[in-house]
């Protein structure tokens, strides 16, 4: 702890332990904007004493106790009505030891409800970067390209919708927690999507948003530990995330997997992702994420790009389309096609899609044609995809390639 | 407990034939029985066709009446049922059982506090 300043304790917690005070407080009071209002009350506080006295023993513990009594005394002063008196006092006297089950519960409680089905995408996203991350809107507007005012006009009205609504602070029942969960997976890897492939503007790598994302599905392990999905989600993030440093060039163009430094590769995160990829095989009950984690964790495996065993991958794939069968993911089966029954085969697949809009449908299909001598179509396809890249360095990259296999092709 | 309003939604046009909406009055009436049992009922009410509706507003000191329906599109409310519920899942799930009855799209909107009764 030497060596911090106490305001970067401050901020330190606030991001460690913003999303477990306010979904304490917003399950005891169950209003959200009453619980934010009193967390950062409780950090203003924060912010003013621990400088003088030192940080407290239990950060996370003194945070949400302050909260609470910042809270009731918010309650008591807007009081107009005996009700809310008595509500603030039954509180008061509620005042029980925050377990660590009840705090993890409360968590999960929080994450549902941010990822409820009757909010859309884009307000789930921004309600559980806000609320759980303990990222500001200028934060999530930054990251996501959107003005200010826009994401807070979103974050408002979410919390308005919960409110009035009643959206519950529930743990799913067994029977719709599948339905739930894949809801609440699909709003992280979101998140970390677009960290990691921003789908528009000049920064290809929003890391911010990725390590979020994967601090978001460490947290949901640790609350959801019988479920092998979410420990699938989380193995694949980080195999992905492991190939960040190697990923673009000193002048921020793209490289493609197979022309990639793998020395840059980060050893820690795919040791890990591999260690779980593993634990999900010997747990033997598969879904999309654990079998995405799976293909990653091939590549990673890979000395080479060479060496990269495509039969595996491949095999993966065809269980991948088993689970879940779309274009996307049969556009990336035939790369694994190519590498096994040659580039004829997979042009086969490739041209049996309708993804006329999808950038990487026109790139994988103008490397196709370029390496069966189709010189000429291939251009053309080169063409479609930078006209449909929407991400600066894709497009510098997709640029390139055109120029160099145009040149020698 | 919050109260909730179940409206569903109608393709504009003439009613389904007897055979077809016999057994779909027959399952909302069940799933009313339902709610009913539960203790969740308030009210339910079907209406006449969107086409018969007259609207009605007030300017410059004076009502203009003028034929309805006040929203233009090609589906409007053809019913609807207040239920009473906890939060919005419980309400959701009446929801879903009535959209299954009916086979069409339900609207769920809560109702603020202190407007009920």
């Amino acid at each position: 702890m030497r060596g911090w300043s106490a305001s970067e304790q401050v901020s330190r917690v606030f991001r460690e332990e913003y999303g477990r005070a306010v979904s304490v407080l917003a399950r005891h009071f169950g209003d959200l904007d009453l619980a934010e209002e009193a967390i950062q009350d409780a950090f203003a506080v924060a912010l003013e004493r621990w400088p003088v006295s030192g940080p407290p023993p239990s950060a996370a513990g003194w945070i949400i106790t302050t909260g609470r009594n910042r809270a009731i005394d918010r309650l008591r002063r807007e009081a107009t009505r005996g009700e809310r008196e008595d509500q603030a006092l039954r509180l008061q006297a509620a005042d029980e030891p925050a377990e660590e089950n009840v705090v993890r519960d409360d968590r999960l409680r929080l994450i549902f409800a941010c990822c409820h089905p009757a909010l859309n995408t884009a307000s789930q996203v921004a309600l559980t970067l806000r609320l759980l991350g303990g990222l500001t809107s200028a934060e999530i507007a930054r990251a996501f390209l959107c003005p200010e005012v826009a994401l807070s006009q979103r974050l408002v009205r979410a919390k308005a919708k919960i409110r009035d609504a009643r959206i519950p602070y529930r743990i799913p029942e067994r029977t719709e927690l599948p339905a739930r969960l894949t809801a609440v997976l699909a709003v992280v890897y979101l998140i970390f999507n677009e960290g990691y492939t921003a789908s528009s503007g000049a920064e290809l790598v929003r890391a911010d948003l990725c390590t979020e994302a994967i601090r978001l599905g460490r947290q949901l392990t640790e609350l959801l530990p019988d479920e092998p999905e979410v420990m699938g989600l989380l193995a694949l993030m980080l195999l992905i995330d492991s190939r960040r440093p190697a990923r673009t060039t000193a002048d921020g163009a793209l490289l493609p997997l197979a022309d990639q430094d793998r020395s840059r590769w980060e050893p820690e995160l795919i040791a890990e992702g591999q260690a779980i990829v593993r634990s999900c095989l010997r747990r033997n009950q598969p879904g999309p994420y654990q079998i995405q984690a799976a293909i990653n964790a091939v590549h990673s495996a890979a000395p080479s790009a060479a060496a990269t065993d495509w039969s595996q991958i491949l095999q993966l794939y065809d269980q991948l389309m088993a689970w879940a069968p779309s274009s996307i993911v049969a556009l990336h089966r035939a790369v694994a096609v190519a590498e096994t029954a040659g580039p004829a085969a997979a042009l086969t697949i490739v041209d049996g899609l309708s993804l006329p809009d999808h950038h990487l449908f026109h790139a994988i299909r103008a490397e196709l044609l370029r390496r069966l001598g189709r010189s000429e179509e291939a251009g053309r396809a080169y063409e479609e995809a930078i006209a449909r890249s929407q991400n600066d360095a894709e497009r510098r990259f997709l640029e390139q390639v055109s120029q160099r296999r145009g040149a020698t092709g | 407990m919050a109260q909730y309003l179940l409206s569903i939604y109608q393709p504009d046009g003439d009613p389904p034939p007897p055979e077809v909406l016999a057994p779909i009055m027959g399952r909302v009436g069940a799933v009313t029985q339902e709610m009913k049992a539960a203790g969740a009922w308030v009210f339910t009410a079907g209406l006449h066709a969107a086409d018969t509706s007259t609207v009605v507003r007030f300017r410059e000191g004076q009502a203009l009446v003028t034929d309805g329906p006040f929203t233009e599109g090609k589906e409007h409310i053809g019913g609807f049922t207040i239920v009473e519920a906890p939060d919005l899942d419980v309400a959701l799930a009446w929801a879903r059982k009535l959209a299954e009855a009916t086979t069409l799209p339900i609207e769920v909107r809560p109702i603020r506090e202190g407007a009920k009764r």
